[in-house]
């Protein structure tokens, strides 16, 4: 015995085959609009850098240093709040690792520090080529918690562990005719792949005259926060300036030379016009692009006056009496 | 009634477009945009700003070269999006970056030609969204809004000094939009030529 076939349905349920080829393009329509949506939006997002911002790899702390740490506040230090760790590691101004802020964080395995040795030279009795872990035992470590501020009008507050720039230059006994100290970075494409374009004249160069460098302010740093230096900041052993803009701190060091002569600095040939030898943090000469006045604390929103020479006037200002700092920016 | 075709062209590059713009304004608060927010903000709504306007000033030529007639039925949406995150970059900076101290900004667009010019892009961009309704094409008639919104080249030009200087030691991106903006002004000029010949041609062909 058959079923009686199904009843059909009253031709009013029926869709009508107009507004069914119309379901069918909607549905086609919205998944074009979606994917083409998505494709626009996924790619603005990708080609505006989106992708290359902080976030996706968490910078693991660099092991702590050993032996003990003179920990002492110092007549320098300031109590301002410190700029985090990850702030300090991941936002940083490293050209040989990379143009972008978050960059150097990224390729610091690039950049192998041991074995490494500084050379000491020029105008000194002692002249000497020092590997890195005997420089660093002959002086103790001590934290200076110090301002720093970017000559891109931005700044933190950063404890570096180190020693004074001036007890490693009395060890190598400067000349008489030692005018000028000269800093250079390790030049090596391999470790430092920033340098396999020519953004700037590598190696990276910097320089102090001998008063500056001898002051008890300026630092040689191989570490932050108890911890190693990272690469990103200049591991393992980078300059430390707090009165002048950033760009003087000089990172990775291989040689200090003692000179007659002022010597080249990178920013300075690669822009005379914008950076100057001397680079003291000053609010009353702008940069030709943006105004040095006011400067952002990372991690602020808003912004706050930049102090002669960073804050650190009184000890400094004397250094620089009768220089035009307006002509010797 | 026939649909206009593509219809989810349009609706999906604004949505597409201004996805960018919701994610910097839903990051930034949150800290996702890195230890400089204001800064990645910059510079992430300049680019995109950038982009957006070579690519609504791409759609002509893009027609021209291919002969496909959608790329001009997205001319006015992408203008509109280059315009709105070319506002957006500019209020980062007065309001957020400089925290609208007026001064300061003032002593910026005069004073600094890396701010001048950015700046000057920007306010030419005003009329040409104010225009870009299809209400003002008719009210301008059409050959003198088409003339008024060539400024978008010279706005385009404009934004990418404007780049150039912001950059300074790595020109790779700032050379790609000149490339890029040189190509599509050859092809505006080498179609212009060509119609210019083509109608002295037919001019000499019928003497008045």
């Amino acid at each position: 015995m058959r079923d009686a076939p199904p009843p059909e349905p009253p031709s009013s349920d029926i869709t009508p085959e107009r507004l069914y080829l119309r379901r069918r393009e909607f549905l086609q329509n919205a998944g074009l609009f979606a994917a083409t949506a998505t494709g626009v939006g996924g790619a603005l997002y990708l080609l505006s850098g989106g992708r290359r911002r902080g976030g996706d790899a968490p910078v693991a702390d660099a092991p702590p240093v050993a032996g003990p740490v003179a920990k002492a506040p110092g007549p320098f230090d300031t109590d301002e709040p410190r700029t985090s760790y990850e702030d300090v590691t991941t936002y940083n101004n490293f050209y040989e690792l990379g143009l972008d802020k978050g960059d150097p964080a990224r390729l610091a395995d690039r950049l192998v520090t041991r074995p490494w040795t500084v050379t000491l030279d020029g105008e000194v009795h002692k002249p000497a080529t020092v590997d890195i872990d005997q420089l660093l035992s002959w002086f103790p470590p001590e934290e200076r918690v110090y301002r720093m501020r970017c000559v891109e009008a931005w700044s933190m507050v950063i404890p570096w562990l180190g020693f004074p720039l001036a007890a490693l230059l009395s060890r190598v006994e400067p000349t008489r005719q030692a005018r000028y100290v000269a800093f250079t970075t390790l030049m090596d494409p391999e470790r430092l792949p920033g340098q396999e374009r020519r953004v700037l004249d590598w190696p990276y160069t910097e320089g102090l005259r001998l008063d500056e460098a001898l002051h008890p302010l300026t630092f040689l740093a191989m570490g932050l926060y108890g911890r190693q230096l990272p690469a990103q900041n200049g591991a393992p052993l980078r300059l430390v300036v707090p009165w002048k803009y950033g760009f003087k701190g000089i990172k990775s060091i291989v040689r200090i030379t003692l000179t007659r002569e002022q010597p080249p600095t990178t920013w300075n040939l690669a822009a005379p016009e914008e950076y100057g030898f001397y680079a003291n943090v000053n609010p009353a000469v702008a940069h030709p692009r943006w105004s040095q006045a006011t400067e952002r604390r990372i991690g602020d929103l808003e912004r706050r006056p930049t102090l002669p020479f960073n804050g650190y006037a009184e000890q400094v200002a004397h250094l620089y009496a009768g220089l035009d700092l307006r002509g010797n920016y | 009634m026939a649909s206009p075709p593509h219809p989810w062209l349009n609706p999906a590059l604004v949505t597409g477009g201004l996805f960018p713009l919701a994610l910097l304004a839903v990051q930034g608060p949150r800290g996702g945009l890195g230890a400089n927010a204001i800064e990645a903000a910059l510079n992430q709504t300049g680019f995109l700003a950038l982009v957006l306007l070579v690519a609504s000033l791409g759609c002509t030529p893009l027609r021209l070269v291919t002969g496909w007639t959608w790329p001009v039925r997205v001319r006015r949406t992408l203008g509109l999006l280059a315009f709105t995150y070319a506002l957006a970059h500019f209020l980062v900076y007065a309001v957020l970056d400089q925290g609208l101290a007026l001064g300061a900004v003032l002593e910026d667009v005069v004073k600094r030609p890396f701010i001048t010019v950015g700046f000057t892009a920007l306010v030419l961009l005003v009329p040409l969204a104010v225009t870009s309704t299809n209400r003002w094409v008719r009210r301008l008639g059409f050959p003198r809004w088409q003339r008024l919104h060539r400024l978008a080249y010279v706005a385009a030009v404009l934004g990418v000094a404007h780049f150039t200087w912001r950059v300074k030691k790595d020109l790779t991106e700032p050379l790609v939009f000149g490339a890029v903006l040189g190509l599509l002004f050859a092809v505006r000029v080498g179609e212009a030529t060509r119609k210019r010949r083509a109608r002295a041609a037919s001019a000499a062909r019928n003497p008045a």
